[in-house]
C-alpha cells in the first residue's frame, strides 16, 4: 500500500507542481498591477506554441518529387529531407531531439515581449478600473490569443516528442533502496518538477535577494509611497507583468511533451490556478505555491480507486470542494492579507 | 317536364353516382400515388438539395471530424458527376448516375460539434430548421450520434450516422431514421478477443480505463465479456472524464494493482494522450505477474495512431477499415481521396464517404425524398464494393453487418501513414449477432413528422 500512497504523493507534486507554476505569475500580476489577469492562461498557451514554432522551424524539409516511385493513391512519390540535420549534421539531430527545452531560448525574449507589449498596450488603461472591466478586457485579448493561434496552428493538438534520452519512467524505488520496479514515475515529470522548483525558487530569489525585488516588494505593500521616494515603481511593475508572462510561458513550454498543445490550452488550466490563487490568498506568492501544491496532492489521492469507492466521483469535484471549505473557514485563503480585493 | 324525365332516368342516376364517385374519390389515390409534395420535412423544391454535414472540429475527436469533413466534400463532387466518380463506379447495386440526386445537384452546410452532444444537436437543428438539410450525417462521438439521432427522429429528417461505435447507437437508442455504417463495441470484442487469447495467453489481469459516456461504457462492457470468456480477471475498470488531457492520476494506480494489461477505451485526442503517458509511466517496459505488461487499444484509427508515433507499435486493436486492403472499392477510394488531398483516407473519413454515397443511392432507388420510402430502401439492403465486402443494412436495427478488422501498430512503418498492420479480417458471419440483445425500439416511420 505504501507504494501506491508514495507513487499518488509524487504524481500530486507533479500536478501541483503545474498549478503552482500559472498560479505564481498569476499571482505577480495581481499582487503588483492589482489586475486580475484572465489573460494569463493565454500566456502559458502562448508559451507552448513558442515550444511548437520552434519544432517547426527545426524540422522543415526540403521536397523532392521522386517520379519513379508512386504513393498508393498514384501520385508521384515526395521524398523529405530534413533541413537542419543536412546543415549541422548530428548538432541538428541532436537540436531537434532537445526541441523542447531548447525552445526555452526563444520562448523567454518572445514572452517578455508579449507581456510587456500587453501590459503597456492594453493593461495600464485599466489600472484603476474596477476588476469586473479588467477580467472583461483581459479575458477578451485570452480569446483573440487563441483564436490567433488557431488560425495559424490549426485547432488539433500538436505532439511534441520529449528528448529520447528522458524518456520512459525512473525506478525511484530502487534508488531509495526499496525492491526495483515497484515505484517507477516518468522521467520528464520528475524533470517537471525539478523546473518548477527552479523557476519558483529563482523568483523567490529575486524578489527577496536582489534590490529590484526590495522596489517591487516595497510597491506591493505601498505603491503611493515607493513613487513619493523617486521611485519609477510602474515601469518595475511592467517588467513584473513581463516577468510573469515569462514564467506562464516557461511552464507552458515543458508541458508540452506531457499533453500536446492546442489553442485552448491556457482556458483549461485557467479557471484551476483562480482556484488556486483564491485558495492561497490573493496577491500571496507563498499562499500560491503552497495551494498549487495542496490542491494538485488531494486532487492525485482523490483519484484512488479506494478513494472513489468511498464517494463516488469526488475525484472531479475535490478542488473545488476543497476551496469552498477553506474560504468559508478562511475567507482570506491560507495566507491572505487583509484588505486586498476587500475594497 | 320532359328534360327532367329524361335527366332523372334512374339508369342515369346510377351512371353519374358512379362517375362523382370515381372521380372525386378514387382518381386522387391514383394521381397522387408517389407525390409527397410539402408533406415532409424540407422537401427540395428548387435545383438543389442539402445535406447537413455535423462535425466534429473542435474537441477531443477533432482529427476525425476534419477528415469525415474531406470525405464528405469528395462524396458530394462524385455525386455531382465532378473528379473520378470514386466508390460510385464500384458500387453494386447502384441507381446512382453522378448527376446528384433524382436530378437535383447536392449541395451541404456544416457545423461544428465540438465533439459535444448538445452543441451537435444544436447544430443539426440549426441546419434542418434554417437550412433546410434533408439528410443530417457525420459525429465522431456516440454520444453525438444518440442525441442527434434522436433528434432527426422528432423532426423526420434521416441521420446517417459518421463514426459511432457505442453498442447503444444502433441497440437500445436505435432509432427509425437513424443508420449507422460504422462496426460497435460488440463486434469489436468479438473480433479482438480470439487474438488477444492467441497472443496473450489466457491467465491475464487486466484493467480498464474507459472514457466515461455511452461509447467507453458499452466498450468497456463488451472488452470484459470478450476477455473473461478467455478466462482473463478484470481488476478494475475506472471511468475517466472524456477530454481528461492529463492521465497521469489514473495511470499511478494501474502500476501496482496487480494487472497485466491495460485496456484503453478511450478514442481520438484521450487516446493519444493516455497512450502516451502510459508509456511515459514505462508500461510497455514493466513485468507483472512473470509476463511482460502489455496494453490494447480496443478501436483504433489510421489518425490516432500517428498522433500516438512510436508508442502504438506492436499494440492490438480493431478497425473498422483501413485503406491498405487490396479491393476494388478500398483501392479506389484511396486513390480518390490521396489524389485530391494528398494522404490516405482515415476510417472516419470511409464510413462518412459510404453512408453519403448509401443515402443518395437509397433515394434514387425509393424514386424520392419522402423520408419513410427512403428508409424502407435502406433497411434489408444488400450491396457489395465499398470497402467491407457483402454487407447488409439491417432491417431491425439499422446496423451494417460486415466484415470488421483486427489491425496492429506497425513494428516497422515506411511512411507516416504506414502505421496499422491487418492481422486479421474478421468474416462478417462471425462478427454478426441477434439485434435483440440490446433492446430498444425503432419507432415508426411514419407519420413522418414535420420540422
Amino acid at each position: 500500500m505504501f507504494d501506491v500512497i508514495f507513487l499518488q504523493f509524487l504524481n500530486g507534486l507533479d500536478k501541483g507542481a503545474a498549478y503552482a507554476l500559472i498560479a505564481l505569475g498569476l499571482t505577480l500580476v495581481f499582487g503588483t498591477l492589482g489586475v486580475v489577469n484572465f489573460a494569463h492562461g493565454a500566456l502559458f498557451m502562448l508559451g507552448a506554441f513558442c515550444a511548437v514554432l520552434f519544432r517547426q522551424l527545426l524540422t522543415m524539409e526540403t521536397i523532392t518529387i521522386d517520379p519513379t516511385q508512386l504513393s498508393p493513391w498514384g501520385a508521384p512519390l515526395e521524398v523529405r529531407a530534413p533541413l537542419v540535420q543536412a546543415w549541422f549534421g548530428d548538432f541538428g539531430a541532436v537540436l531537434v531531439n532537445y526541441s523542447v527545452p531548447a525552445s526555452i531560448i526563444i520562448t523567454i525574449p518572445i514572452m517578455l515581449l508579449v507581456g510587456i507589449g500587453l501590459e503597456r498596450g492594453i493593461i495600464k488603461h485599466f489600472y484603476k478600473r474596477p476588476h469586473a472591466e479588467q477580467i472583461l478586457v483581459t479575458f477578451g485579448l485570452a480569446i483573440v490569443a487563441q483564436e490567433l493561434i488557431k488560425s495559424f496552428f490549426g485547432p488539433n493538438p500538436i505532439p511534441q516528442p520529449m528528448p529520447s534520452d528522458l524518456r520512459g519512467a525512473a525506478d525511484i524505488g530502487a534508488f531509495l533502496g526499496m525492491q526495483a520496479n515497484v515505484i517507477t514515475y516518468p522521467i520528464w515529470r520528475l524533470v517537471y518538477f525539478l523546473f518548477s522548483f527552479i523557476i519558483i525558487g529563482g523568483v523567490f530569489a529575486f524578489l527577496q535577494f536582489t534590490t529590484f525585488g526590495m522596489v517591487v516588494r516595497a510597491g506591493m505593500a505601498d505603491r503611493e509611497t515607493v513613487g513619493l521616494l523617486g521611485i519609477n515603481i510602474d515601469k518595475r511593475f511592467t517588467i513584473m507583468f513581463g516577468l510573469a508572462a515569462v514564467v506562464a510561458g516557461l511552464a507552458g513550454v515543458m508541458y508540452t511533451p506531457l499533453l500536446p498543445p492546442n489553442y485552448h490550452i491556457g482556458m483549461d488550466f485557467l479557471v484551476l490556478s483562480f482556484v488556486v490563487v483564491v485558495v492561497g490568498g490573493m496577491g500571496s506568492l507563498p499562499g500560491a505555491v503552497a495551494a498549487g501544491f495542496l490542491l494538485g496532492i488531494l486532487q492525485s489521492f482523490a483519484s484512488m480507486t479506494q478513494v472513489k469507492a468511498l464517494i463516488p466521483g469526488i475525484d472531479q469535484v475535490i478542488i473545488y470542494l476543497v476551496a469552498v471549505v477553506i474560504l468559508l473557514v478562511l475567507p482570506r485563503g491560507l495566507f491572505g492579507r487583509r484588505g486586498v480585493m476587500e475594497a | 317536364m320532359t328534360l327532367l324525365k329524361r335527366g332523372l332516368s334512374r339508369r342515369r342516376v346510377l351512371q353519374t353516382g358512379m362517375a362523382g364517385i370515381i372521380g372525386t374519390g378514387v382518381m386522387p389515390a391514383i394521381f397522387t400515388k408517389g407525390a409527397w409534395a410539402q408533406e415532409f420535412c424540407n422537401n427540395p423544391t428548387g435545383d438543389t438539395v442539402t445535406f447537413g454535414l455535423n462535425l466534429p472540429l473542435t474537441g477531443a475527436y477533432a482529427e476525425e471530424g476534419a477528415d469525415e469533413q474531406k470525405a464528405y466534400e469528395l462524396a458530394v463532387q462524385h455525386l455531382n458527376g465532378e473528379g473520378d466518380g470514386g466508390l460510385i463506379n464500384v458500387l453494386t447495386p447502384t441507381a446512382l448516375k453522378g448527376n446528384g440526386i433524382l436530378g437535383k445537384k447536392v449541395a451541404f452546410v456544416t457545423s461544428d460539434s465540438q465533439t459535444k452532444s448538445d452543441v451537435a444537436r444544436a447544430g443539426a437543428t440549426r441546419m434542418i430548421e434554417r437550412d433546410g438539410a434533408i439528410m443530417v450525417t457525420g459525429g465522431s462521438s456516440s454520444g453525438e450520434a444518440v442525441a442527434v439521432q434522436s433528434l432527426c427522429q422528432e423532426l423526420g429528417v434521416i441521420f446517417m450516422a459518421g463514426l459511432t461505435h457505442s453498442n447503444d447507437t444502433t441497440g437500445k437508442d436505435k432509432r427509425r431514421y437513424g443508420f449507422r455504417h460504422f462496426f460497435n463495441a460488440y463486434q469489436s470484442g468479438i473480433g479482438l478477443g480470439p487474438v488477444l487469447g492467441q497472443e496473450y495467453g489466457t491467465d491475464r489481469r487486466a484493467y480498464h480505463l474507459t472514457a466515461d459516456y455511452t461509447w467507453g461504457w458499452t466498450q468497456e462492457e463488451s472488452m470484459k465479456a470478450a476477455t473473461e470468456a478467455l478466462g482473463w480477471e478484470t481488476v478494475e475498470a475506472v471511468r475517466t472524464p472524456l477530454g481528461a488531457g492529463d492521465f497521469s492520476q489514473f495511470l499511478t494506480p494501474v502500476l501496482n494493482s496487480g494487472a497485466d494489461v491495460l485496456i484503453l477505451n478511450h478514442y481520438g485526442n484521450d487516446m493519444v494522450n493516455s497512450l502516451t503517458q502510459a508509456v511515459q509511466f514505462g508500461m510497455r517496459d514493466r513485468q507483472t505477474n512473470g509476463k511482460n505488461f502489455e496494453i490494447v487499444v480496443p478501436l483504433f484509427s489510421e489518425l490516432m495512431a500517428k498522433g500516438a508515433g512510436a508508442n502504438i507499435k506492436g499494440i492490438f486493436g480493431t478497425s473498422n477499415w483501413h485503406w491498405n486492403l487490396q479491393d476494388p472499392g478500398t483501392v479506389a477510394f484511396t486513390k480518390s481521396f490521396g489524389a485530391a488531398y494528398g494522404a490516405p483516407p482515415s476510417q472516419a473519413a470511409h464510413t462518412a464517404y459510404v453512408q453519403a454515397l448509401l443515402y443518395a443511392d437509397a433515394c434514387e432507388r425509393a424514386g424520392t425524398f419522402y423520408p419513410p420510402e427512403v428508409i424502407k430502401a435502406l433497411e434489408g439492403h444488400e450491396f457489395d464494393g465499398m470497402g467491407n465486402g457483402p454487407t447488409l443494412y439491417r432491417a431491425e436495427d439499422h446496423q451494417c453487418m460486415k466484415n470488421i478488422l483486427v489491425v496492429q501498430g506497425n513494428d516497422n512503418p515506411t511512411s507516416e501513414y504506414d502505421v496499422l498492420n491487418i492481422v486479421q479480417e474478421v468474416d462478417r458471419e462471425v462478427v454478426t449477432y441477434d439485434s435483440a440483445i440490446f433492446g430498444g425500439d425503432l419507432g415508426p416511420a411514419e407519420p413522418a413528422p414535420l420540422c
